[in-house]
């Protein structure tokens, strides 16, 4: 097992009170695993990803386990975690693209990067070249500013700094969504070249698109209003999904290859609860068109096939 | 609006939108030294009814054709008809008349709002602009028919501020605000790409709604799989130019030009892998270049990889309703006729 979650609670404190945004999360991820985390905005995905790197701001550690190769990770201590980041696990936040600061070069950018991390530059400049190279980046991008790389090369950019101490986990968050469609193809195809290469062992790839991950995941893990829906291999989760929302989900997507004509696809009627003070039992309960009585109790997240897993009462 | 055409290619019905020989040229640069062509020779129509897809990848002139359309932009070279009518001779209030019945909705909804004002303010511009001499029930009234229109209660969006809504229900309610002029034709600009899969199938189904009510919308995407949905016509764009357009079916079903075909196979399906899709499409080695050698070449999109089309290139009808892009020898090849007739 790469990485192991045990009952992960991550909540934001503000003055109105905790917003759960992660809820007792539990799920493991196999060596070499691509696990792509999928589910509609404000479900989690990045509390998720960004609380196994640094607890920043508001978010308040309130209980579980992370442990990624035997190892636990102390990710209530910022201090701590210094060892592990960036070696051990990595990411690419959300909008780490627009984030690159404009008026640094990208090659001293990398630098105080590594810096940062206690190591010396001059040192890693030759692999760094060799791997932009990998990826079909001149050394040039070194001299050059954010502004003049475009926002494939910028992905690609980081991509490759946050792999360079070939980190046993990467978690990429929303790293295609902003790029056109051959770009997202070309950004998404290199995620699994970098596993083939052995730049990472396992990745967490995070998006609200999950037609990309069943491209380039082997396991998709689907959330819902800060807790798990279901997980189980990216054919399972297209094919044949158990969860309600999951099954809703993938039914309400248009496709290229089908034709229309006239027919209807529906949506998912309502909203997804408030994270503040969320309902008791099945999150998903005001929106499910099969919810019971059953429901108003918390549905656990179980194993109903092999490698599948889901949290909801009919399926159990 | 009066039917009477003054058409070039003298083929009958006007359409309700329609572009003729369409470019479009931005100076930029310090001095407008810099002359950028965002739009080449486009021509289309679309009907009364009718959804339109423009699909195309970034800077590929999508916007530029709907800023011409709603006259946020001048038209460099050519002509833009509505029922019939040049709209660059539309003056005062003939321009006005315009506005009402040629509206555009945008992608970002947050943007189209002023977070210090409730959401809907949005309405209220409206209603100073067009109708300031209606009752307040009477607007009041309207105003509860165009959400009905767009499926929003009335109690949950009115008297909110935009962070208490959701991207979809902002979209919807711009949606809404054109809806309160007597539109014809929609821009509908990106509209989808921001909200979340489980709302973006209730913002399609109220378009198909709207054709179904005999609006004409253009509808600016590039996502193929939404154009796909919504469509029955689609236009592809790149680099300012149509290389292929048609009934949706036939350019979905029967892609011909390498453009086309390269989308196609880079837009991640659902329910096949990209590999597959390649294999289908039989997008040749050299098309689809292995991965490595193109970025070592660091090319960035398909149009960087694809070579452009040549100025001489021409529109061929290969099939009815379905025109694709080739050079003058191709076209001689494929359809000796074509050339002379059907090319624009
Ligand atoms: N700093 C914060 N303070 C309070 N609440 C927050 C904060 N950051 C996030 N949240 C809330 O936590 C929940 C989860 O947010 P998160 O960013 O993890 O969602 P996400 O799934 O990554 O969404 P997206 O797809 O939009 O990126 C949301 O309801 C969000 O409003
Ligand atoms: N106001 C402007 N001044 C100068 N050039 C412009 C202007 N607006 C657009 N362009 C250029 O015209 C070309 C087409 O731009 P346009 O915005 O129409 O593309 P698009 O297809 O809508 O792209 P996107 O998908 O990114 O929205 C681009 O090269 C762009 O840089
Ligand atoms: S537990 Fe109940 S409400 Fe929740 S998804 Fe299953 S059936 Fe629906
Ligand atoms: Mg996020
Ligand atoms: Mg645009």
């Amino acid at each position: 097992m790469s990485l192991q979650i045990e009952n992960l609670k991550v909540y934001y404190r503000t003055l109105a009170g905790d917003v759960q945004a992660l809820d007792g999360v539990t799920f493991d991820i196999a060596d070499g695993e691509i696990m792509g985390l999928a589910g509609e905005s404000g479900c989690g995905k990045s509390t998720l990803g960004n609380s196994l790197i640094s607890l920043t701001g508001r978010m308040r550690y309130v209980e579980g386990t992370v442990t990624l190769d035997s190892t636990e990770l102390p990710i209530w201590d910022f201090g701590d975690m210094n060892h592990h980041r960036f070696k051990d696990l990595s990411i690419i936040p959300q909008y780490a693209m627009s984030a690159l600061n404009p008026t640094r070069k990208i090659g001293r950018m990398t630098g105080e990067l590594l810096e940062s991390r206690g190591m010396k530059h001059k040192e890693f400049i030759p692999e760094l070249k060799r791997r932009f190279e990998l990826v079909g980046l001149s050394e040039d991008v070194l001299g050059m500013y954010p502004i003049e790389l475009s926002g494939g090369m910028k992905q690609r950019v980081v991509m490759v700094v946050s792999t360079l101490l070939d980190p046993s986990l990467l978690i990429a968050d929303e790293i295609t969504s902003a790029l056109d469609v051959s770009t997202q193809k070309a950004v998404a195809e290199m995620l699994v070249e970098f596993r083939e290469r052995g730049f990472v062992k396992s990745m967490i790839v995070i998006t609200h698109d999950i037609s990309i991950l069943y491209q380039v995941a082997d396991t998709i893990l689907v959330m819902y209003a800060g807790k798990l829906a279901e997980k189980a291999s990216a054919e399972t989760i297209i094919n044949s999904p158990r969860h309600p929302y999951t099954r809703l989900l993938i039914s309400s997507l248009p496709e290229v290859g089908v034709t229309y004509s006239g027919k209807r696809l529906t949506g998912i009627a309502g909203t997804p609860p408030a994270l503040l003070h969320p309902p008791e039992g099945c999150r998903f309960r005001d929106r499910c068109p099969f919810a019971y009585e059953k429901c108003l109790e918390e549905p656990p997240f179980v194993e109903v096939d092999p490698g599948h897993f889901t949290a909801c009462w009919k399926e159990i | 609006m009066s039917g009477h055409g003054n058409d070039s290619r003298g083929n009958g019905e006007a359409g309700l939108i329609k572009l003729e020989n369409v470019s479009k040229i931005y100076s930029t640069g310090t001095f407008g030294g810099k002359a950028i062509t965002a739009i080449r020779d486009v021509s289309f129509e679309v009907q009364p009814g009718e959804v339109m897809s423009v699909i195309g990848e970034s800077g590929s002139g999508k916007s530029t054709i709907g800023k011409m359309i709603l006259r946020l932009s001048p038209i460099t070279q050519g002509v833009i008809r509505f029922g019939g009518t040049d709209i660059s001779t539309l003056k005062r209030k003939a321009l006005k008349e315009y506005r009402r019945e040629v509206q555009g909705v945008f992608q970002d909804p947050f943007s189209s709002y002023n977070p210090i004002f409730k959401a809907d303010r949005v309405f209220s511009m409206i209603k100073s602009e067009f109708f300031p001499g209606m009752s307040g029930p009477e607007w009041r009234n309207k105003i509860g028919l165009a959400l009905e229109a767009v499926t929003l209660d009335p109690t949950q969006v009115l008297n909110k501020y935009p962070h208490q809504l959701s991207g979809g229900q902002l979209q919807r309610l711009l949606i809404a605000r054109a809806l309160l002029l007597d539109i014809q034709f929609l821009v509908a600009d990106e509209i989808i790409s921001m909200l979340d899969a489980s709302t973006r199938i209730d913002v399609l189904n109220l378009l198909a709604d709207l054709k179904g009510r005999g609006l004409g919308i253009m509808f600016i995407t590039h996502d193929l799989s939404l154009g796909n949905y919504i469509s029955e016509k689609t236009v592809i764009l790149r680099r300012g130019l149509i290389v292929e357009m048609g009934a949706t079916g036939k350019v979905f079903g029967n892609p011909t030009h390498p453009y086309t075909k390269m989308l196609l196979a880079s837009v991640p399906q659902l329910h096949r892998k990209w590999e597959e899709i390649a294999d289908e499409l039989k997008v040749s080695e050299t098309v689809l270049l292995d991965r490595e050698a193109a970025a070592k070449k660091a090319y960035e999109t398909v149009s960087e990889i694809l070579a452009p089309d040549a100025d001489d290139s021409v529109l061929v009808e290969t099939e009815p309703d379905h025109l694709v892009r080739f050079s003058p020898e191709e076209a001689r090849e494929i359809e000796p006729a074509a050339l002379a007739g059907k090319t624009a």
